[in-house]
């Protein structure tokens, strides 16, 4: 925050009242944003959020509905990547969009190569490709070389040259740290400081709350589609920006906690030092049949490679696993099936739904996976499964021989979830499982967790919704930087004990 | 009236086009305990694109395509061609064809989903190198034979019926009883739609689309034996050559979309059938033999016209529109 030119100036960009709907869908409601010289500006939420719908907008990727940009007072409305540069609004995206095979001064100038007599003039293009890249350090860097043979860091450093050549005014940065290691991070931050020095506005989106704190002058938050506020970073303690992104009424919590004393049944897993190097640090984990493990943590915290290493999707480097007492390895989906393991992914789109397939065959695959292709379930027997479920979960589609694409969004994620109950699990991982579900069908999936968990089933449900998680938990693991920083149990449960440990101090124990 | 495929009404009009070629093109006559006429030709000469079209359409339900089955047909016909020249009984003949077909079909699906190669690319190694594995073995000569065994899978007849369509009709049958009457389609189709989720289902993805290929493997080396049998020699330049191309048009002609999913082997051997119909009518009517690429070039891009998403929207674009549908439900999103 040094070096810091207090915002007097008239706003760069001004986003007002932007409106967004995929066909029934409201994915940004009245978001503004506003941008000054010489600032950057974070913005956060958690997946879902409407940042990157926000961002494709800004750069003319999709065109709002209603609202109102302007740039320097200017209305303008970015008609797709090229005018938005031309407009002064310049991306740099988490994987690097440029072309490794390509030199860095090719890489620089593609598209408006400097020539001479109609041919590229080479001499020409690597002294102002030396020219531009002066200003970051990289003097020293051959711009004959290929782009690929450099660090992920100075191609992002390369991307974010050509960029603010290519536009000047505003600097979006999405997710520039999620690969880079920490000195790297550092020289990235050094670039993005000096050209905050020389008055550009930078929108800077991570999910990494320390480089929140390091390195941005204000904060936007979006929650669901809409402005939850914009504020300073010095008027905000980290607790304080935590309930921004994750938590919105505190206090209608406690009538939430629906289950305080849920009998504990008897063992069932035990994972000891269970982890994977860049994934998530080992953990330890017992998991007993009728209780719900609740998961919170941020996005990017480890939550999702936390439940992708108890189904088996990926292989632990470290630790163990043990199933009614029995030493397991779980190396594929298929090992955790045979266990009577269940997932509901969390992307449901590309890892959940078979998107052309009936309701009818999407409720029985598993069940017939684990069977074998060679033992196929009548039809008949397909068809009573698929009606008990739909009549069991209230899935409402007009027959089970419809696609499951074209089932909204709740349905589909009920079929995913009969799907797995047609195994007749006794673990099941529930990964965001209201993400993108109507208020309705949200509460039912609530109450049908609560449910299965009264029959005896465990659960390990992950979720963004604090209220959601303490509503249903009987245990709460907290995540934070790719590790388990806190359990929380029993009375201890609640939405501001979980906040507190998501947003403590790196290094601090939460207590 | 769900039952009536437009495949039908196109296979039909190609037959009735011919017709109005040739007025004797529905004759059909028996010589030497065979069936004859323009008919029949067009489903003897249909039968080894029919073959691969069955493995083809397995391939392509997996969202792959198998660029070498042309390739490996030549190689299945010098395995045989240069076996039975050195004196090999029959059986071991027919099983080394086979058997070849089947590792060339493996090596594909250990490129595909072990080594995750796109699928084109994959196949084009094997469709480059298998002819030239065929031309070596054969020494770039046609080696011709005159074992009467082997001949009969090219040109003999039971009940009639000319060997070729008999063994394209069995394995028709056969493949397709496989794939309905277990759980064998469903798993195909699943891994097209969605390979992760079909993972993560707990399907063995990668077994299937192993298996998958050296089933397409398998249904080249037949073609690849009748095709040899037929002509009394391998010809390692000239077997099977494009008829990839062939195979993947009738699969997309049957239905089965290049990205994969739903898939009809029934459907897709008629697709290979209004392409023999199309050639047949093409050489009856005079017309020099080039046009049929001409023809066949039009037919694909109808076909792919009609598959692309923005033809489907202008379509739906044309129809009367449904009424505007309601608000958005509060606190929906997308994820």
């Amino acid at each position: 925050m040094q070096e810091q030119i207090m915002p007097t100036a008239s706003p760069v960009l001004t986003a007002d009242s932007i409106t967004k709907s995929f066909l029934t869908t409201r994915v940004l409601d009245r978001v503004g944003l506003t941008l000054m010289p010489g600032e950057v500006h974070a913005l956060l939420g958690e997946n879902g959020a409407g940042k990157s719908t926000l961002i494709k907008i800004l750069t003319g990727a999709y065109t709002h509905d209603s609202g109102t940009i302007r740039i320097d007072g200017v209305d303008v409305t970015p008609r797709d990547t090229a005018h938005a540069q031309e407009l002064g609004i310049g991306t740099v995206y988490q994987e690097v969009n440029l072309l490794p095979n390509l030199t860095v001064a090719e890489n620089l100038f593609i598209g408006r190569q400097p020539t001479r007599f109609g041919l590229v003039d080479r001499r020409r293009m690597e002294r102002d490709a030396r020219r531009i890249l002066e200003p970051y350090g990289l003097e020293k860097l051959d711009v004959s070389a290929d782009l690929g043979s450099y660090s992920v860091a100075v191609q992002q450093i390369v991307a974010i040259a050509r960029a603010v050549d290519l536009s000047g005014k505003v600097l979006i940065l999405d997710e520039p740290t999620a690969s880079l290691d920490a000195r790297e991070v550092d020289v990235l931050f050094t670039v993005v400081r000096r050209l905050r020095a020389k008055g550009l506005a930078i929108v800077f989106i991570t999910h990494f709350m320390d480089q929140v704190f390091a390195l941005a002058d204000r904060v936007t938050v979006l929650r669901n589609g809409k402005l939850v506020g914009s504020k300073p970073i010095g008027d905000l303690t980290r607790m304080e920006l935590v309930t921004m992104m994750l938590g919105h009424a505190l206090e209608h919590e406690s009538a939430m906690r629906i289950v305080k004393d849920r009998p504990r049944g008897e063992r069932l897993a035990t994972f000891q030092g269970y982890g994977l190097a860049g994934k998530i640090a080992p953990f330890d984990l017992n998991v007993h049949s009728g209780e719900v493990v609740g998961v919170a943590g941020l996005l990017g915290s480890g939550r999702t490679e936390m439940a992708r290493l108890l189904f088996g999707i990926d292989s632990p480097d470290s630790g163990s696993a043990t199933v009614d007492g029995r030493s397991v390895h779980l190396r594929q989906a298929r090992d955790a099936i045979a266990l009577g393991f269940g997932f509901c992914p969390e992307d449901r789109k590309t890892d959940g739904i078979l998107g052309d397939l009936t309701v009818r065959e999407n409720i029985m695959l598993a069940l017939q996976a684990r069977r074998g292709w060679a033992k196929p379930l009548s039809f008949k027997e397909q068809a009573d499964l698929a009606d008990k479920f739909v009549k069991a979960l209230d899935i409402r589609t007009a027959s089970v021989e419809q696609p499951i694409k074209l089932l909204s969004g709740g349905n589909q994620q009920k079929v995913i979830l009969a799907r797995w109950l047609a195994t007749e699990p006794r673990f099941l991982i529930l990964d965001e499982p209201t993400r993108g579900i109507d208020v309705g069908a949200h509460a039912e999936i609530i109450r049908m967790i609560n449910r299965l968990c009264d029959e005896g089933l465990s659960l390990f449900v992950i979720s963004s919704e604090l209220e959601e998680i303490v509503a249903y938990s009987s245990r709460v693991l907290v995540l934070r930087d790719r590790q388990v920083v806190r359990e929380l149990t029993q009375e201890d449960v609640s939405t501001a004990s979980i906040m507190k440990a998501i947003a403590a101090e790196p290094g601090e124990v939460a207590a | 009236m769900k039952w009536i495929k437009p495949q039908y009404i196109a296979f039909l009009i190609v037959l009735l086009l011919n017709f109005a070629l040739f007025r004797g093109f529905f004759t059909i006559s028996i010589q030497d305990g065979r069936l004859f006429g323009s008919l029949i030709d067009v489903f003897n000469r249909g039968a080894p694109v029919a073959i691969l079209a069955v493995g083809m359409t397995a391939v392509i339900a997996t969202k792959g395509v198998d660029l070498s089955v042309g390739a490996v047909m030549a190689v299945a016909g010098a395995v045989a061609a240069s076996l039975i020249q050195s004196g090999q009984p029959l059986g071991i003949v027919i099983l080394a064809a086979l058997g070849i077909g089947l590792l060339c079909g493996l090596w594909n699906g250990f490129l595909v989903a072990v080594l995750d190669l796109q699928p084109i690319i994959a196949t084009l190694i094997l469709m480059v190198a298998g002819r030239g594995i065929a031309q070596l073995m054969t020494e770039g000569r046609i080696v011709t034979f005159n074992d009467p065994g082997l001949i009969y899978i090219g040109s003999g007849a039971l009940l009639t019926i000319p060997m070729p369509v008999v063994i394209a009709g069995v394995l028709m049958v056969v493949a397709t009883l496989i794939m309905r009457r277990t759980a064998l389609g469903l798993f195909i189709e699943s891994i097209g739609v969605n390979r992760s989720a079909s993972t993560y289902a707990g399907l063995r993805s990668k077994t299937l689309l192993i298996g998958v290929y050296a089933f397409c493997g398998l249904c080249a080396s037949i073609a690849g034996l009748i095709a040899a049998a037929d002509i009394r020699g391998a010809d390692a330049n000239n077997a099977g050559l494009w008829l990839e191309l062939d195979a993947i048009l009738a699969v997309v002609i049957g239905g089965t979309s290049l990205l994969g999913g739903r898939f009809s082997i029934p459907l897709s051997v008629l697709g290979a059938l209004i392409i023999q119909g199309m050639n047949t009518g093409i050489l009856l009517s005079g017309f020099p033999s080039e046009f049929n690429l001409i023809v066949k070039a039009f037919v694909v891009i109808v076909i792919l016209m009609v598959q692309s998403p923005i033809v489907g929207n202008i379509l739906t674009f044309m129809r009367p529109t449904p009424a505007p549908t309601a608000v958005p439900a509060p606190g929906e999103k997308t994820s």
